[in-house]
């Protein structure tokens, strides 16, 4: 028999006799269960077992699916049986785990037709667990075995498992939660279909109101989400490309400057710059106090509201147009613009007719992901969002607050859902068509062209005064930690970081007596955890997608891409639909936030793996193959190694994005796993601004290390045109196909 | 020297490859004796790259089978053949030393470390690079990675060596060095090579044989000889070496000898099968001898243009058949623009051909 199903099939077998098959409530890895009663309680028997200790007789023919690979002894791989053995064995076991899975729930027969069938059942069971994993895990790989040995992908078993490793974990991890929301967003509190119910919440005033046009009263949700979004993009984009210009395209001095600046929203958790701008133009913020001492202005609460928001969202989103722009200024080649000056065009003209048009992608793509950033923000919203409603804060007030109305979010999420999805798809709808790739691959001479004057005066006045309000915002979030009570008493104090932090010794060593210590370590653990595996099979899905061609390869990438488009309240909010009730229950558990930064995360490794894939000469796999390399050993000993900087980069901004996020992760959190962000927004609610801000400045402080330590260990990352020596250290690729 | 040969045939059994809608290899068939050499030569865009890529295994046949040996290897992936490949762009592994790139394919297949540095250091002297094992792929000039890159492909003893354009990075010079040594080594190792350009003149200098293709498909194989002195059609005429491609007239054929009529020229040629009626030729152009002034019995023509390149002197003259590009080796007796000169023709590199719908 061939080895890696030998290897499948004890995996399976480990699975289905020897580990529990059901979670176990206190914990797996604390492996209390050992000592408890296993094997023979039912809690936490192992599945084969369950069938006879407490009559699960419905967990007893997976053993035969695990038992038909069996057959393949002494069979040949292009034995037509072989791949039809493993076929059924794959596609029954899976088929068969889900649906007793999904027809049987804790409180017996899930459906009502079923329990008509067979009468009541006696016996309940819980979320899969460990167990179950593994003998699905099998299952699933005897499938893509199958299909492998049938042809597909030259046979190739590394590729075809890769690619159904990578279907399973899309379709449970983000399609199947999407469509739980969909579904419950459809049905009545009583759980029953009830169209007429989500037709009238989905046309509900106070989402689509336009009282604001005509009255005084507040616009429904969906426009101020919809009016804010388009602000917001269009303003990030002028902004970052205003930023852009001067760094590629003036003599400005201080570019390490303006570059280092874009790093900070990255580390930066969503809310902190919304709690700045209370800082310094609440009602006792500081610019409002010394503008109605000086001016005599009273003191209001005008931040409050859609300026406060827009605002914030400016200042957290501009860095993100200017990191999607500065390529594409620096990628529109200097020998066109110089041809066009060759041709007599002055510079003005270069700029508009040239320059200006070969950027409209990468302006277009500006714009869309500022629309969707500001679409899926969560954090300045509920800080500064007063009575200016939007579609991710209600959401979330839909699940927590008194209304406590899962219907009510779920058509929330599905009009989110709907706005984003929309321009995601205009996006890949707008550049799939155009080609303005100006890139070549062959190295570019030439040197960017200076702006015209006017313009230059234009950017730097915009750029600029932009750049001082950033770190005038930055230097009040460090100075905020250390002050008695912002606004009213500016004595220096230490209270706030003692309070969040303090170690004192009792008996026992060192105590952690600081409040935030619990959720500082769990965050830490989960961010840890969960950086690797994000990284992992975003490199895993890039590989795919460079590297091999395989049918619906376009839907395959479409799936992988989709969470990037999906605003994390509405991943928080299907999860929590999803994931609450077996056969996958997960909520309350460390294990679905690391599911949830895994992928809500993975579209950033994929792009970050295809971007430095795609400049290692495909021809380095094709020797490495005809040298006798597996795919897999390929994949260890050739590509790994060249990625290096790209894998280091996913690593660290996984493990950044699970410490800063919050929108998904404050309906994951539970008492035994708090985390850092969600905590803060908790002293934020209560009024407790100097803790949250220390705690925030300590986040900072800890990703900004992790950075250097990468960046220090890495090496700084080196612009196209500087590395091009010309030494044949990386080909490129450009071969001429004959 | 332990670098032996397993040297066995290729055969291609109407294969045909379609990405999508596009042909790239229609029903072609042909045969790689062992232990020879054979280029397959063609326009780009005409199909060689994609035979090559199919003999290795890196693409996959739509239709058709291939044979390595007596095995029949169509479905079998490029890491279970025994077949290996210098590529254009060398592929040397960035991050691993000479001795790492050339010792990679049979660490991968299993041979202990110490044994696969043996064979590895042998490999690298047969291209003679002692003593250059420690240095990174990046520390070496192009020509040198190149033979890093065949000693790489060497070490393996696969039954077939594929050459993809393997000199199309190295300047003119090393050029011709690196191809003589790469036949040098293959002719002592008895190697089966297939070996893929898209310059005729590095074909003709290492083949064994050559295939030619032509959208999609073989437009001509023979020997070098063959395909120059006998091209099938104006295609290959034109492709190998440089051909004026001019009307003519069959006047009558006897015994497989033509008596032709180009414009007021009358030569017999070998008829080739073709038969009394208009007809195409091929004449290379040191086959033309120009002389000055209009004695000799040869056409009327005026030189307009001339270029002096050293060796020879190339020349297009105006006459009643069309243009013709003349080399002429006589430097010392260049012929200024704008003189009438006569045009004769030399039997040697006058060939008739057919004309096929892919003449240019």
């Amino acid at each position: 028999m061939n080895r890696t199903v030998a290897l499948w099939l004890a995996v399976g077998w480990l699975g289905y006799a020897i580990l529990p098959w059901y979670a176990i409530e206190d914990g797996f890895w604390i492996f209390e269960w050992l000592l408890d009663g296993y094997p023979l309680d039912s809690d936490y028997a192992p599945g084969i077992l369950q069938a006879f200790v407490d009559d699960k007789i419905w967990l007893a023919p997976i053993s035969l699916f695990l038992l038909l690979p069996l057959g393949l002894f002494g069979r040949a791989k292009n034995d037509p049986l072989f791949a039809n053995l493993l076929l059924i064995s794959g596609v029954g076991g899976l088929a068969y785990v889900g649906l007793q899975g999904f027809s049987i729930g804790i409180s017996g027969w899930e459906y009502a037709t079923l329990e008509a069938l067979f009468g009541a059942l006696g016996q309940r069971q819980f979320g899969l667990g460990y167990g179950a994993l593994l003998t699905c895990a099998a299952f699933l790989f005897f499938l893509t075995q199958g299909i492998a040995a049938r042809g597909a992908i030259n046979g190739d078993v590394f590729v075809v498992g890769s690619i159904g490793l990578v279907i399973a974990l899309v379709g449970i991890f983000i399609l199947f939660p999407v469509i739980q929301i969909l579904l419950s967003a459809l049905k009545d509190e009583a759980g029953l279909y009830a169209p007429n119910v989500f037709l009238s919440k989905l046309f509900d005033k106070k989402i689509w109101g336009l009282g604001c046009l005509g009255s005084n009263v507040s616009c429904g949700a969906a426009w101020n989400s919809l009016f804010l979004a388009v602000t917001v993009g269009a303003g990030t984009t002028t902004l970052g490309l205003a930023f852009a210009l001067v760094v590629t395209r003036t003599g400005f001095r201080a570019k390490k400057l303006l570059r280092a600046l874009t790093v900070l929203p990255i580390i930066t958790p969503p809310f902190v710059i919304g709690l700045a701008i209370i800082l310094l133009f609440g009602r006792s913020g500081s610019v409002t106090q010394f503008a109605s001492d000086l001016f005599d202005i009273p003191a209001g609460r005008w931040i409050y509201g859609f300026p406060g928001v827009w605002f914030a969202q400016m200042l957290a989103f501009t860095p993100i147009a200017f990191l999607v722009l500065i390529g594409v200024v620096e990628g529109v080649s200097p020998s066109m613009e110089e041809a066009a000056q060759t041709l007599r065009a002055n510079r003005w003209k270069t700029f508009t007719s040239i320059s200006l048009p070969l950027m409209r992608p990468g302006l277009a793509n500006a714009f869309l992901l500022g629309f969707i950033e500001s679409m899926a923000d969560f954090g300045n919203p509920l800080v500064l969002g007063g009575n200016f409603d939007v579609l991710s804060t209600e959401i979330f007030f839909a699940i927590v607050g008194a209304q406590n109305d899962q219907g009510r979010a779920a058509v929330l999420a599905i009009v989110l859902l709907g706005f984003t999805l929309s321009a995601f798809y205009a996006q890949r709808r707008w550049l799939g068509k155009k080609s303005y790739t100006t890139v070549t691959g062959k190295g570019d001479s030439g040197t960017h062209p200076y702006l015209p004057k006017r313009l230059s005066w234009l950017v730097y006045g915009t750029a600029v005064p932009w750049a001082l309000l950033t770190i005038v915002i930055y230097a009040m979030i460090v100075f905020g930690g250390f002050v008695e009570t912002w606004g009213r008493d500016h004595s220096l104090t230490l209270r706030h970081y003692i309070s969040a932090f303090s170690v004192s010794s009792g008996e026992d060593g060192l105590l952690w007596t600081g409040s935030a210590w619990n959720s500082f370590g769990t965050t830490m653990v989960i961010a840890g955890v969960s950086a690797p595996l994000t990284a992992a099979i975003g490199l895993v899905t890039a590989y795919l997608l460079v590297r091999q061609r395989f049918a619906g390869k376009n839907a395959f990438e479409f799936g992988t891409m989709l969470s990037f488009a999906i605003p994390g309240t509405v991943i928080g909010v299907s999860y929590v639909l999803a994931f609450n009730i077996p056969p996958i229950e997960l909520t309350g558990t460390g294990v679905i936030l690391v599911i949830c930064f895994i992928f809500r995360n993975m579209p950033v490794g994929v792009r970050a793996g295809i971007a430095s894939m795609s400049q290692l000469d495909k021809s380095l796999d094709e020797a490495s193959l005809t040298l006798g390399a597996t795919s897999f050993m390929t994949v260890r000993k050739v590509i790994l190694p060249l990625l290096r900087p790209a894998i280091v980069a996913a690593l660290v901004y996984s493990f950044v994005r699970a410490i800063t996020a919050i929108s998904a992760v404050i309906f994951l959190v539970s008492a035994n796993y708090d985390m850092a962000t969600s905590y803060i927004i908790g002293r934020v609610e209560n009024n407790d601004y100097g803790l949250a801000i220390a705690y925030s400045s300590v986040l900072i402080l800890v990703m900004l290390a992790a950075i250097s330590l990468v960046q220090l260990a890495v090496g700084e990352r080196r612009i196209r045109r500087r590395s091009e020596t010309g030494d044949g250290a990386m080909p490129t690729a450009g071969s001429t196909a004959a | 020297m332990s670098i032996a040969s397993k040297a066995a045939s290729v055969t291609f059994d109407a294969v045909t490859k379609a990405f999508g809608p596009v042909v790239a290899v229609d029903q072609v068939s042909f045969r790689v004796g062992a232990g020879s050499l054979v280029t397959l030569l063609g326009p780009s865009g005409c199909g060689k790259t994609t035979t090559l890529r199919m003999i290795a295994g890196l693409e996959m046949a739509t239709e058709g089978r291939i044979l390595i040996g007596d095995q029949d290897v169509t479905s079998l992936p490029a890491t279970d053949r025994d077949v290996s490949m210098v590529f254009q762009s060398y592929a040397l592994f960035p991050h691993m030393t000479v001795i790492e790139n050339v010792s990679y394919g049979l660490r991968v297949s299993g041979l202990p470390k110490s044994a696969a540095s043996e064979q590895a250091h042998d490999g690298l002297a047969l291209v003679g690079l002692k003593g250059y094992g420690d240095r990174l792929p990046s520390e070496l000039s192009g020509g040198q990675q190149q033979r890093v890159a065949v000693a790489r492909a060497l070490v393996l003893e696969p039954q077939v060596l594929l050459f993809d354009e393997p000199l199309s990075n190295l300047d003119a010079k090393l050029r011709r060095r690196v191809r003589e040594e790469i036949r040098d080594i293959q002719q002592n190792l008895g190697l089966t090579s297939v070996y893929v350009t898209h310059d005729q003149e590095e074909a003709l200098a290492v083949s064994d044989r050559i295939i030619v293709m032509n959208n999609a498909r073989i437009a001509q194989e023979g020997s070098p000889r063959e395909l120059y002195e006998e091209p099938a059609d104006l295609f290959v005429a034109d492709f190998i070496g440089d051909a004026n491609l001019v009307d003519a007239e069959i006047l009558s054929v006897e015994d497989a000898v033509a008596s032709v009529l180009i414009g007021d020229l009358e030569l017999s040629l070998p008829s080739r099968g073709l038969s009394k009626g208009p007809a195409r030729v091929a004449i290379r152009p040191q086959a033309i001898s120009l002389s000055e002034s209009a004695t000799g019995g040869g056409m009327q023509g005026i030189v307009r243009k001339s270029s002096y390149l050293g060796s020879h002197i190339e020349y297009t003259i105006e006459t009643a058949i069309g243009e013709l590009f003349v080399i002429d080796g006589r430097v010392a007796q260049a012929i200024a623009q704008d003189s009438d000169v006569s045009v004769e023709l030399s039997q040697q590199g006058v060939t008739l051909v057919r004309s096929t719908e892919s003449a240019l």
